[in-house]
């Protein structure tokens, strides 16, 4: 039986090495000094990270990144919650089918979804456009945005909203002072899987893209197609630690801000 | 009073519109305009022919061309799923009933993986499996070979692509049933004389096979909807049928082919996930994302 377990356990490392060894490797090459950035490793340098900050269309692509992510991460996390507080708080006639509908998105395959929108943009003569990547992001950001702050907003009790208002507090006061506050969390995870799934994205991305314009993960698809140049290792690793990063301080700053809220009411 | 009723039962569509309305406008009638488009010819010169007319049907199910790729396409999704099924549900069984403290940590581990870009996952195998990748220099360093050898692009790196890529999605899947199944019953069942493996077969397997179809439905659906993968990792001819639609509407920008080449792909993968949700319902999904 001791034997199995262990079986179990071994072959268990054996994935997450799996799942992380080729990124672990993707890491380590950025700060290889060799000059073709590949094996064998012939020391540390920051090489290949000075020449992305010299490369003008990694730049680019970059804040495009950033601005896309932050602005779909902002609308579709206000549509989402909304929905989302519709959905836990009210009941109404065709609650089902408007669940399904809301998460339909991710229902259907991105490229099916990336070609309809495309076409029918077009159709209408609205050119490619950054526009054009907004909305197709915010579309597929908002099912998993719905879907998460609706898992956490569930747990959130009603006494304590139904106390505000007891004690004279108007619906809109009782939003603002309470529901918010208590919202906060299941929002900002929200808003973190839909920056992340943007700035992520090139399924669609690719398609809706205009000419000239690239995401940190079209450039790396271009630089991947052109030559396998040593600095995609470099912008690989920006970006893991980037996405990384970013929930692991967003979780801690929450914490900071839990215990601080905890402090100031004892 | 009954403005005030009338009011509440207002506010939840209120909070739903905006989100409706994204919807409505940037998927269903996108969606319905491209089954219309589907019908329309693109001429030679370019402009659409406005009409009813079935020459991209016909071409897109007749020809032998688009046929093999869809089936390849299937396959390629079919031994991903396989694949992730067995080699995930090992990890999901331990994570879900080790006692050790490393419990979260395990778990949180098994999110990093969403949190990393797929383009950089997919192209992390080339340092791996590339002529100067990893196990071609440790092959060579040993002397078991002493030139290169060309392991990427064909259909294996292709499936193994899409199983580092997916496999997370299982693993969580296949834990989140594990982890809801009492002790008490295999403990029962062993108490009552099974063997550890029969428990296994006879309680715990049956009751984490709506993880395990979860698991396998987004595994299969993801990859046979790919197109990033069969270029990077994959050989010219290992295209799959996500690169006919891109080659038809982004290079040969024939959109009324495109059209109808994407609802080819959409009608399958939509039947499964009827099928699913017909048997099984969504929520089983939903339940990873707590």
């Amino acid at each position: 039986m001791m034997s199995g377990w262990s079986v179990i356990r071994i072959a268990t490392i054996l994935v997450y090495l799996f799942l992380f060894a080729p990124v672990a490797v993707v890491i380590l090459l950025a700060f290889n000094a060799n000059q073709f950035g590949s094996f064998p490793i012939e020391g540390f340098s920051f090489r290949w990270f000075e020449a992305l900050w010299n490369n003008d269309a990694i730049v680019r692509a970059f804040k495009t990144s950033l601005l896309l992510g932050v602005l779909t991460a902002a609308i579709s996390t206000t549509l989402g919650t909304l929905a989302a507080l519709a959905m836990v708080r009210y009941d109404f006639p065709g609650k089902r089918t408007i669940s399904t509908l809301l998460v339909a998105p991710i229902l259907i395959p991105e490229v099916v979804l990336a070609v309809a929108l495309l076409l029918f943009l077009q159709f209408l003569s609205m050119p490619k456009s950054f526009g054009l990547l907004l909305m197709g992001h915010v579309v597929f950001t908002l099912p998993f945005v719905v879907l998460v702050v609706q898992a956490r907003l569930v747990s959130i009790r009603r006494d304590v909203e139904e106390a505000a208002m007891s004690l004279g507090a108007t619906p809109v006061q009782t939003f603002f002072e309470v529901t918010l506050p208590l919202m906060l969390p299941a929002v900002m995870a929200g808003m973190l899987f839909a920056f992340t799934i943007s700035f992520d994205d090139i399924t669609g991305t690719l398609f809706w893209k205009p000419g000239g314009v690239e995401t940190v993960p079209t450039q790396i698809f271009a630089m991947l197609r052109n030559s396998i140049s040593p600095e995609i290792n470099a912008l690989g690793a920006v970006m893991v630690i980037f996405t990384i990063a970013l929930p692991l301080v967003a979780a801690s700053i929450a914490r900071v801000m839990a215990m601080r809220k905890v402090g100031a009411s004892k | 009073m009954a403005a005030d009723v009338a009011g509440a039962r207002r506010t939840p569509w209120v909070l739903l519109s905006p989100s409706l309305a994204t919807i409505s406008l940037l998927l269903i009638v996108p969606m319905l305009f491209i089954v219309v488009y589907s019908f329309w010819l693109r001429t030679a010169t370019g402009a659409d022919q406005v009409g009813f007319y079935l020459d991209n049907w016909i071409e897109v199910l007749g020809d032998r061309f688009y046929r093999d790729i869809l089936f390849q396409t299937l396959l390629i999704a079919f031994y991903t799923t396989v694949i992730c099924a067995f080699v995930g549900y090992i990890p999901a069984y331990f994570v879900a009933n080790t006692r050790m403290k490393s419990k979260a940590f395990l778990l949180l581990l098994l999110m990093l993986p969403f949190w990393i870009s797929y383009i950089i996952r997919t192209m992390s195998w080339i340092n791996i499996l590339g002529t100067s990748g990893a196990l071609n220099t440790l092959l060579i360093s040993i002397g078991i070979i002493d030139d290169p050898i060309q392991m990427l692009y064909n259909q294996q790196t292709v499936v193994l692509g899409l199983v580092h890529y997916l496999l997370p999605f299982m693993i969580l899947n296949v834990y989140v049933s594990l982890d809801g199944i009492d002790k008490n019953l295999t403990e029962a069942a062993q108490s009552l004389g099974c063997t550890g493996f029969q428990a296994f077969r006879e309680v715990t397997l049956p009751l984490s096979m709506p993880g395990l179809a979860a698991g396998s439905l987004l595994c299969f659906v993801l990859a046979a909807g790919t197109y990033i993968t069969p270029i990077v990792l994959g050989g010219p001819r290992d295209a799959m049928f996500a690169n006919l639609v891109f080659e038809a509407i982004v290079t040969q920008l024939n959109w009324p082919l495109g059209s109808a080449l994407s609802l080819v792909l959409l009608a399958l993968l939509g039947a499964l996930v009827v099928i699913y949700t017909r048997y099984l319902g969504i929520d089983q999904i939903a339940k990873s994302f707590k």
